[in-house]
């Protein structure tokens, strides 16, 4: 099941340039940059039991500290890219200590304030982020050399990026300390009382989702050559909580595929109704409602009903 | 010193206004646990009510408005709570998914009836002019709004520790299935709450009008404020709610006036500072 899913998966990435036009060709970069931003929140809430309606900061803060980098200040892509990672980084560990004074409620709650004031900085501090007329002129940074500028190759880089992280993060959630992580979401207290110290193991993880979170912000940025303090807002978090829980949080891949299902709702539905952040909220009371557990485990329940009726 | 002393009194109401606002979430939060997303939608919708009420009649005062929205905005929250939050009862994390979804909806509805252009709400009459003490010259309106927050907040006071209402709600923020099994309607309780708390939200947003006048976007204004403020008080403790209300309206108006660009950062600094010595907030209690 597993492997005939990957094998399906390569299959379908790897024959996409060939068959598809560029608008499918760019939708798909759209959905792995949206795939990476999704799986790394995964991390928090389906890995950690921390649910964060904060997330766009990192992508939005990579994001911003590139495009000004490169664009204003005159930095070349690599340093750029690498001082924006680092900058998130150390954004996540501050934002860290403080949203992990709580747990739960209250975690939500603090992470949805601090996201919120960088949406308001990114709108009122208009010396610096432009305000609401966002950076353009953003340019894609060539790697050894190969230009990104076409819809192709800007693809394979984005598949390149999103195979390495989907590999990295599960890596990181079938380690032994992704096990800490989980027995720390389930049983903080038998956690502690083994030896572990509970909160360490929730700021490294927070930390380590801020970091996949820039990175899902600066392929983001370069794809499209611009930035909007849009990115920031918490429509821009709830977009990527929607995919985690649609796709079914803790799932290693569920959160890839919800992504990809909100994108392409986005994209199509925008097309024939401007009324993006209604449906948002519909789907929102839908999945919450109907299919709480989400989309991949409810087929993956229902892929062993029909087995167990076969055999 | 004329600037100090209307700054002060623009901070006074502003955080009269967040009283209004985060009274009602803290009072939600506090016998349900239930983090209400939507406050700040319901907030604006009740601008939006009392703006399109006073443009199109123009026999209404403010003050029936605000209590005509108060009760429209109450009975919509009656109906979320009864439709949708009660089916979610055992799933806290997708009660605050709805409330979110929720808020969504509301802010994007608004944006479809009423346009993307502000619309302001004109300050009563009998208060456009100015008041003059101790030589001083105070816009009335403002003064009144800091005493409309005073009045509400020593009836709230009275309902939770007065009234048997209130011992019944304490009850269930104390002990929810112990309240339950002495035969407190608990459930009803939480319609009651989550009326009354959405009910001061709307109505907030009709008083606070004439100073922020209605325009899309303001439910994104609004919420962080009333989080920052019921993080800072402590979550469920209305005294907290009071005096986290005052202090923010203190930093975000001086902030906003001697620092414009960093009056977010500003905002934030308090609350960072006592997440990180009393996490509970000044006046809150751990959870159980």
């Amino acid at each position: 099941m597993k492997w005939l899913a990957i094998a399906l998966f390569a299959v379908v990435a790897l024959s996409l340039p060939f068959v598809a036009g560029d608008f499918y060709i760019n939708l798909a970069s759209q959905i792995l940059i949206a795939a990476i931003f999704a799986l790394s929140l995964n991390l928090l809430v389906g890995f950690g039991g921390m649910t964060s309606l904060g997330h766009a900061s990192y992508l939005g803060v990579a994001a911003y500290l590139a495009a000004l980098l490169t664009s204003r200040y005159g930095f070349d892509h690599s340093s750029a890219a690498l001082i924006s990672i680092l900058g998130t980084i150390a954004m996540a560990a501050f934002f860290g200590i403080i949203a992990l004074r709580a747990t739960g409620l209250g975690f939500l709650m603090i992470t949805l304030a601090l996201s919120q004031v960088l949406w308001g900085l990114a709108y009122r501090m208009s010396n610096v982020t432009n305000g609401d007329n966002g950076i353009t002129g953003v340019t894609r940074p060539a790697p050894f050399g190969i230009s990104l500028e076409s819809a192709t190759s800007f693809y394979w880089f984005a598949l390149a990026v999103a195979v390495l992280s989907f590999v990295m993060m599960a890596i990181f959630v079938s380690s032994s300390f992704g096990s800490s992580l989980k027995g720390v979401r389930d049983q903080p207290r038998r956690m502690a009382a083994l030896g572990f110290n509970p909160w360490m193991i929730r700021w490294i993880t927070f930390i380590y989702a801020g970091f996949w979170g820039a990175i899902a912000g600066l392929l983001y940025v370069y794809y499209n050559k611009y930035i909007h303090p849009t990115s920031l807002s918490t429509t821009s978090s709830a977009e990527a909580l929607l995919g985690v829980i649609a796709g079914g949080s803790g799932t290693l891949a569920g959160p890839a595929v919800g992504a990809a299902l909100v994108l392409l709702l986005k994209n199509y539905a925008s097309a024939y109704i401007e009324r993006w952040n209604m449906l948002l909220g519909l789907v929102f009371l839908f999945i919450v409602l109907v299919m709480p557990t989400g989309i991949v485990p409810g087929l993956q329940k229902l892929a062993a009903r029909l087995r167990g009726r076969s055999s | 010193m004329q600037f100090w002393i209307i700054q002060g009194l623009n901070s006074l109401s502003l955080g009269g206004l967040l009283f209004l606002l985060s009274s009602g979430f803290s009072l939600i939060f506090g016998l349900m646990r239930l983090a209400n997303l939507t406050h700040g939608a319901f907030f604006m919708l009740g601008t939006y009510f009392g703006a399109v009420a006073l443009r199109d009649y123009s026999g209404l005062n403010i003050w029936v408005t605000a209590i005509g929205a108060g009760i429209v905005v109450a009975a919509l929250g009656g109906l979320f709570e009864r439709l949708v939050l009660t089916r979610l009862k055992t799933n806290p994390l997708g009660q605050v998914l709805v409330t979110l979804g929720m808020a969504f909806i509301i802010s994007d509805a608004c944006l479809v009836l009423w346009g993307g252009d502000s619309i302001p709400v004109p300050t009563p009459r009998n208060l456009q002019a100015p008041t003059r003490l101790f030589g001083f010259v105070f816009p009335t309106y403002r003064l009144v709004l800091v005493g409309i927050a005073v009045v509400a907040a020593i009836a709230l006071y009275v309902l939770m520790d007065r009234t048997r209402l209130g011992a019944m709600i304490r009850a269930g923020v104390d002990d929810r299935q112990m309240a339950r099994a002495v035969g407190i309607p608990v459930s009803r309780l939480f319609t009651i709450v989550f009326c009354l708390g959405t009910g001061i939200a709307g109505a907030a947003g009709v008083l606070g009008g004439p100073i922020l006048s209605a325009y899309p976007g303001l439910d994104a204004d609004m919420l962080p404020l009333a989080l920052i403020v019921v993080i800072l008080g402590g979550i469920g403790s209305l005294f907290g709610a009071f005096v986290g209300s005052f202090i923010i309206g203190f930093i975000y108006t001086f902030g906003t006036a001697l620092f414009p660009e960093l009056a977010y950062i500003i905002l934030f600094l308090p609350m960072i500072f006592v997440i990180a010595f009393r996490p509970q907030g000044l006046f809150g209690r751990l959870a159980t």
